[in-house]
């Protein structure tokens, strides 16, 4: 089965100021297929990923250029903003669930898109909650305060907010970094069992993680993509001395 | 050597972290004692003279009731909140989430709420007195009183609100632009209502400078008193404060006693508006608290 490109990044150049962060970055990523950036810390593979739905928007000083196509289009000159993060969904590193309800959280998305009707919020909250593995943990306490759940719960829950505007991209910013191992097993399993539906982004530390659950990884080091290829080679044959000395740990 | 050395010295810290015990609940205990001084020595004085005519009658020299005075200070309270609350509110949104940094009209609305929050009550008094009393033709009237308030309480609700706001973490800011919600609508509905316990506790100290205000009253809403009392925004009428002051410089005989049931009037409103401010804190936070 040949999946089509969903994503695809043409010669980006992205500065903070004077600071060169991505350098010529070209990037095809297929649909529901789950793409693992991986690097040392302050390699730009977070910066990729935030340029994808544009977080990055928000900070000053940002400048962008070349293309990214999402099915085509040019997200950076042809979609709003708002419409491209309600396409591309985003879970971050901490688990940053609202202050508010269980139900509140998963329903908070689709509020915002116009969903009004209590039936319809009862069904999408329970839809999410219910893909993202989380529906029998939590159904009996809709209403109480996300911040009690456990960090891990908390993390999927924001994944069951980010499927509740129902996105065709997730991007994923060290999901797990700061979870326990059961927890960390638990959104791996989730991610590999969703693919069929959506397409994953993921920034991870961790390569175990990569080759567990990874299609496609992508090596980045100071702002540029050393290599791209499916996860298998990546990891057992790379074509870069640079790649095949920092998955052997010799540096990172 | 050196272990008899650290015993001494054991004993010598032992005995500083005591002294520095005893100093901390010296203080604690005088603040609090000052405090239950104060509300007794009103109370004591103030609760026994205080009946249904007081309370509830018509005012004359006999009862010298304080019916009147307390309704214009309710008003006084609402009035000025509906006024001032919305726009502190919103120029903290403005000041925290869309001026840029660096912006000079920031520094400037900074300057000058840190400028209006330093002035004297009594300038603001005066400044109303030329401005709603005489230019604008209000004379002294609770509406007079109500605008010099207004203004009076702006940069308390407006650093509060700044405080409160940039406090909410920008991880939540994320999470709902991440979802495609807008910039206003985040602020509406994720940054706002998180705030909402810090920007009440401005409200709180708001209230009490309203409540307390007298110098800027007296040049505004005037020291008159009716006999019984109004909503009429353009009638003169004191407040419980300005009742109080002009009790105790009052020479009737028992003019004296009534100024510290006032006084035990106004420690019982000042409380009760807390205690409903607090409960509405508490019920909005509720959920970002319990866990």
């Amino acid at each position: 089965m040949i999946n089509n490109d969903k994503i695809k990044i043409e010669n980006v150049n992205l500065y903070y100021g004077e600071f060169h962060a991505l350098k010529n970055i070209n990037m095809n990523v297929k649909e529901k297929e789950i793409t693992a950036f991986i690097g040392p810390s302050g390699c730009g593979k977070s910066t990729l990923l935030k340029s994808l739905n544009r977080m990055n928007d928000l900070i000053e000083g940002v400048k962008i250029n070349g293309k990214m196509l999402l099915d085509g289009i040019d997200i950076y000159k042809d979609m709003d903003p708002t419409m491209l993060r309600k396409r591309v969904g985003m879970v971050f590193q901490k688990p940053n669930p609202f202050p508010m309800s269980i139900y509140e959280n998963v329903a908070y998305g689709p509020k915002t898109h116009g969903v009004k009707s209590k039936s319809k919020l009862d069904e999408i909250v329970e839809q999410s909650l219910r893909s993202a593995a989380m529906w029998d943990e939590v159904k009996d306490r809709l209403k109480k305060s996300a911040l009690g759940l456990s960090g891990g719960q908390q993390q999927r829950l924001c994944i069951a907010r980010a499927f509740s505007v129902n996105p065709e991209v997730i991007l994923l910013d060290e999901p797990t970094s700061a979870l326990d191992p059961i927890s960390t097993m638990k959104i791996e399993d989730l991610l590999v069992d969703i693919k069929k539906n959506y397409t994953i982004i993921i920034v991870t530390h961790n390569m175990q993680q990569a080759t567990r659950i990874s299609d496609k990884t992508g090596f980045f080091l100071h702002g540029e993509v050393v290599e791209f290829d499916e996860t298998e080679k990546l990891f057992s044959m790379p074509k870069n001395k640079k790649t095949e000395d920092y998955i052997t740990g010799r540096f990172g | 050597m050196e272990l008899v050395n650290a015993e001494k010295n054991l004993r010598k810290r032992k005995l500083i972290s005591l002294v520095l015990k005893a100093g901390v609940w010296l203080c604690g205990i005088m603040t609090v004692g000052i405090l239950i001084f104060i509300l007794l020595f009103i109370l004591l004085r103030g609760v026994p003279n205080i009946n249904m005519e007081f309370l509830f009658g018509t005012y004359n020299s006999d009862t010298l009731s304080a019916f009147s005075s307390i309704v214009t200070t309710f008003e006084m309270i609402l009035i000025s909140l509906l006024v001032a609350v919305p726009i502190g509110v919103f120029c903290a949104i403005y000041l925290t989430e869309y001026a840029k940094r660096g912006n000079k009209a920031v520094k400037v609305i900074r300057l000058a709420v840190d400028t209006l929050a330093g002035i004297p009550s009594i300038v603001y008094g005066l400044f109303g007195m030329i401005l709603f009393v005489n230019i604008l033709g209000f004379r002294a009237s609770v509406l007079s009183g109500i605008c010099t308030v207004s203004i009076m309480i702006l940069p308390v609700i407006i650093s509060s609100s700044e405080e409160a706001i940039k406090s909410v973490p920008d991880m939540y800011r994320e999470g709902s632009l991440g979802l495609g919600a807008t910039r206003l609508g985040t602020v509406f509905r994720i940054v706002v209502p998180t705030a909402m316990p810090g920007i009440l506790s401005g409200v709180i100290l708001a209230i009490g400078r309203i409540v307390g205000e007298t110098a800027a009253l007296i040049f505004t809403s005037g020291t008159n008193v009716l006999e019984s009392p109004t909503l009429d925004l353009f009638a003169s009428q004191r407040t419980l404060a300005i009742h109080m002051y002009m009790l105790a410089s009052e020479g009737l005989p028992h003019s004296k006693d009534m100024a510290f049931a006032t006084g035990a009037i106004l420690i019982l409103v000042v409380f009760l508006v807390n205690l409903a401010t607090t409960k509405l804190a508490g019920r909005l936070g509720r959920l970002g608290n319990d866990k």
